[in-house]
């Protein structure tokens, strides 16, 4: 019963959803009034329509309801209760209908908290964000149905992929899915603004916090699925440039650099045309991700239950959504004017280069990725594109991108100097000169390229230090009177301290723990030792122990450095029943200098086992970094100037002032910068 | 020099009208490929056996169940081998069409029993019905290594000399059996030869 209502609410949604893009839309352009105000009410009501089959959902997996076909196939009464939750999207149907939940939930808070836009905009806003309800909701109620029955119910279900009953994974897809429909907001207002034929300051004050919002989700979805790769594949591997992680990147790079352009549209009015293009591409990256990963048109590590029925209809929604909004921006562009002119040397100049590359690389990841499926349409010759190719391409066009972002901030408005903002960072120089010449001495036989690697990774992070100790004037006034500028100082500037010096932290995790990692696999008796770079792993022996809902064997080893035990290590290999599968938990130990990490395979049958062992110098920097990133962008989503308010919009055309006045809200105050 | 990021005086070129196009006619485009892409099969790799002789291998039967499987059973006439296992569920979503098979007598189709237990297998076949001529138990995987199983179910279909003609990956739908593999069947078994 409690299912059937859950369909239900997704029909009325449907419903609610089809109103909504349409009605105020036309009101919009009516100017009418009426018509404009229904945005509001209908976005709410379908967010609630749309938890109410969410939690209907999610009833049915703690309650372990089989005889709803999607529980019985994905859920297992004796699953521990997180697993049993996350289980709701971790499969096809459930995870559309998270995407739908974040999409609906962020139209809602557009309805509520939106009050200091201009109604007849949030109306054409609420619309283009129900545009995008209708196709998802018609894909799950036509394609994806969650709530489909199956009678006679089976007495227990199939269960969850073991490698997915994972505290990382069970919160990877959400962030992952906040991220993505987070630029949907970016999508609706750069739509919104096309129909209306203008782009201003105040609509990338307005875009901005969103697609922050959204840069922090996608960025902490991807930390936690390598993290999750790291520690549970059990290869001591963080990233595969796999289809589906790209997947996710590519957004991430194009989301990085609307960031960043957005920035220019706010302070200095220009770059519109191009902002706007950025917050359509990034969304429909999003979209291509999701498809990519639904469709199963590319092979992949991730393999989910794939459907040609489903792809044919994602891939018309996601031709219908992309279309769509490049042929409005092909035409309506133009009326985008732009304001500010600046020198190619400038801080404009600096998010131009900083944009320019950043959309190359993701260009570059896109190419790598759908490269095979090109070649096998064309030719029918079966590849894959892996990591060498990747490496090659990717990891050039982002050296300049790191190099840069340390000297952007440094750069004025309008007009800079390079050669002055390098000797402002002087200290920055000094520090990546010692950085160099350190490495050199400490690996003079480690890899060459790792060496200017972890230069550049000090670089970005000395830089982002001394860009905060220039901004508040740190030696040269008072130190009193720098303690008030570090607090005073808006919080915007801090995010980019933050972020970048996050940035130069993961360079480094990825440079050390690659150049110096030790590996050793073999087969032990229990009693046998073996040294890893300056440790020595013991095999104390391996002991079956069972868990909720699979059998493991433990092994245990004894971690010893210079003759001092230092830890017991105790990796598991485990076997599920339900469905049956193995999967390797490594022992993984953190220390300051990096991971101690141990993985036991199988027995060879004559008392031996087969292990594996690496030390990786620094890797959690990568990690650390990653969330040093997303410290950054909630500092600066804290910002004054996003709670106080957007500016009041510049005066429009008449012909929509009038209309506009018609719904507006009496205008906000100014905030001065 | 200064760079202006939209030249607001300037008149609309039809230059720059295609310029803007240029993003949706790559979306397009990819669009294009996508909608080619679904219809391609990438798991398909093609099998270096197609057209050698069978692994050689010597399985044992089935507990309780007669007639295990080896190399020298597949020569004399055209049969398909059916990779199958009872924790494998797509295999219950193929188990009909080689119960058709059977009930038809088209060809004979044996089965490999992948990494699984005696006495499941056995319970399996009597739960879902037995469409198995021979059915060989390769407890730990070892034979299907051989033969480049690396994922259940698979279906090889094997010319009367002992070759292996054709290798589906997955259930087998009815329109795979349709389209490839029974016309293949008959052309193998008019003493043609075969491709699919």
């Amino acid at each position: 019963m409690i299912a059937e209502l859950g369909h239900y609410a997704l029909v009325l949604a449907l419903s609610v959803a089809i109103v909504q893009a349409t009605v105020p839309l036309y009101g919009a352009w009516r100017g009418d009034p009426g018509w404009i105000g229904l945005a509001r009410p209908s976005a709410i009501v379908q967010c609630l329509l749309v938890v109410i089959a969410f939690a209907a959902l999610m009833h049915a997996y703690i309650t372990s309801d089989f005889s709803v076909l999607n529980v019985a196939t994905n859920s297992h009464s004796a699953k521990p209760l997180l697993y049993k939750i996350s289980g709701v999207w971790g499969n096809h149907e459930g995870s559309l209908l998270l995407w739908l939940l974040i999409l609906v939930l962020f139209g809602a808070a557009v309805a509520v908290f939106g009050g200091n836009l201009p109604a007849p905009f949030r109306a054409r806003v609420l619309s283009v964000q129900a545009m995008i309800g209708v196709g998802f909701l018609c894909f799950v109620l036509f394609t994806s149905n969650p709530f489909e029955r199956l009678l006679p119910a089976p007495i227990d279900g199939r269960g969850l992929n073991p490698l997915l009953q994972d505290p990382g994974l069970a919160f990877h897809p959400p962030f992952l899915y906040l991220g993505y429909v987070g630029f949907s907001m970016a999508f609706s207002f750069a739509v919104a603004a096309l129909i209306e034929g203008r782009v201003d300051a105040a609509w990338a004050r307005w875009v901005r916090p969103w697609t922050l919002a959204a840069w922090c989700f996608l960025t902490t979805g991807i930390a936690l699925g390598s993290w999750w790769a790291y520690y549970e594949l059990g290869w001591g591997g963080w990233w595969f440039w796999d289809p589906v992680e790209n997947a996710s990147f590519m957004p991430w790079l194009a989301g990085t650099a609307l960031l960043h352009s957005s920035i220019v549209v706010e302070k200095r009015d220009s770059l519109k045309n191009w902002t706007v293009l950025l917050a359509i591409l990034t969304f429909s990256l999003s979209l291509l991700g999701t498809f990519l990963v639904r469709s199963g048109v590319l092979t992949s590590v991730h393999a989910f239950a794939t459907d040609p029925a489903r792809g044919i209809f994602i891939l018309a929604f996601l031709i219908a959504v992309i279309a769509g909004s490049l042929t409005l921006y092909a035409f309506r562009a133009p009326a985008m004017k732009g304001g500010g002119l600046f020198a190619p040397i400038s801080r404009e100049g600096g998010l131009v280069l900083n944009n320019l590359l950043l959309s190359t690389a993701c260009a570059t990841v896109l190419l790598g990725t759908l490269y095979p499926l090109f070649l096998d349409a064309v030719t029918g010759e079966k590849i894959t594109v892996g990591p060498p190719y990747f490496n090659a391409t990717f990891g050039p066009l982002m050296v300049p991108v790191f190099l840069a972002m340390a000297v952007g901030p440094m750069l004025h408005w309008k007009r800079g100097d390079v050669l002055g903002a390098v000797q402002r960072l002087k200290f920055a120089v000094a520090a990546s000169v010692i950085a160099l010449f350190a490495t050199l001495v400490f690996a003079f036989d480690g890899p060459w390229l790792a060496i200017p690697g972890i230069a550049l990774g000090v670089w970005m992070i000395a830089a982002a230090l001394e860009e905060a100790a220039y901004r508040i004037r740190l030696f040269r006034v008072p130190v009193a009177d720098s303690l008030r500028r570090l607090w005073r100082s808006p919080r915007a500037a801090w995010g980019t301290t933050f972020a970048h010096a996050g940035a130069g932290m993961v360079i480094i995790g990825i440079v050390a723990s690659s150049a110096w990692q030790v590996e050793k696999l073999q087969i032990m008796q229990p009693g046998e030792s073996v040294s890893v770079g300056s440790y020595e792993f013991k095999f104390e022996g391996a002991a079956p122990i069972p868990g909720p809902n699979y059998e493991a064997v433990r092994g245990i080893f004894q971690v010893s450095r210079d003759g001092k035990d230092i830890a017991v290590m105790q990796p598991e290999s485990r076997k599920y029943q339900d469905p049956p599968m193995d999967t390797t938990e490594a022992a993984i130990r953190t220390g300051w200098g990096g991971d101690l990490y141990a993985v036991i395979g199988d027995p060879t049958g004559d008392g031996s086992w087969s292990t594996r062992f690496y030390n990786k110098p620094m890797i959690h920097w990568i990690w650390i970094g990653c969330l040093t990133m997303v410290f950054g962008g909630l500092v600066s989503l804290s910002d004054r100037r996003h709670r106080v308010g957007a500016p009041v919009r510049g005066k429009a055309g008449a012909k929509t002032a009038t209309k506009m006045s018609a719904g507006a809200k009496p205008p906000t105050p100014v905030v001065t910068k | 020099m200064s760079i202006e990021a939209n030249d607001p005086n300037s008149e609309e070129t039809p230059r720059r009208i295609w310029l803007r196009m240029v993003p949706l006619a790559v979306a397009l485009l990819i669009g294009g490929f996508l909608f080619v892409g679904l219809n391609l099969r990438p798991k398909e790799i093609p099998s270096v056996l197609i057209g050698k002789d069978v692994p050689t291998f010597d399985l044992p039967a089935l507990p309780g169940r007669p007639k295990g499987l080896k190399s020298a059973d597949l020569k004399g006439q055209v049969s398909l081998v059916n990779v199958f296992a009872s924790w494998c569920v797509s295999c219950r979503a193929e188990h009909p069409l080689f119960m058709k098979l059977k009930a038809q007598n088209i060809v004979p189709v044996h089965g490999l029993n992948y990494k699984d237990e005696g006495p499941a297998a056995i319970g399996w076949l009597q739960r879902y019905g037995d469409p198995y001529d021979r059915v060989g138990a390769d407890l730990n995987g070892r034979v299907g290594i051989d033969w480049g199983v690396y994922g259940v179910p698979e279906t090889f279909l094997i010319s009367a000399e002992g070759r292996i003609v054709c290798k589906h990956i997955g259930p087998v739908m009815e329109r795979d059996l349709q389209e490839k593999l029974l016309p293949a069947i008959t052309a193998l078994q008019k003493g043609g030869t075969a491709k699919c």
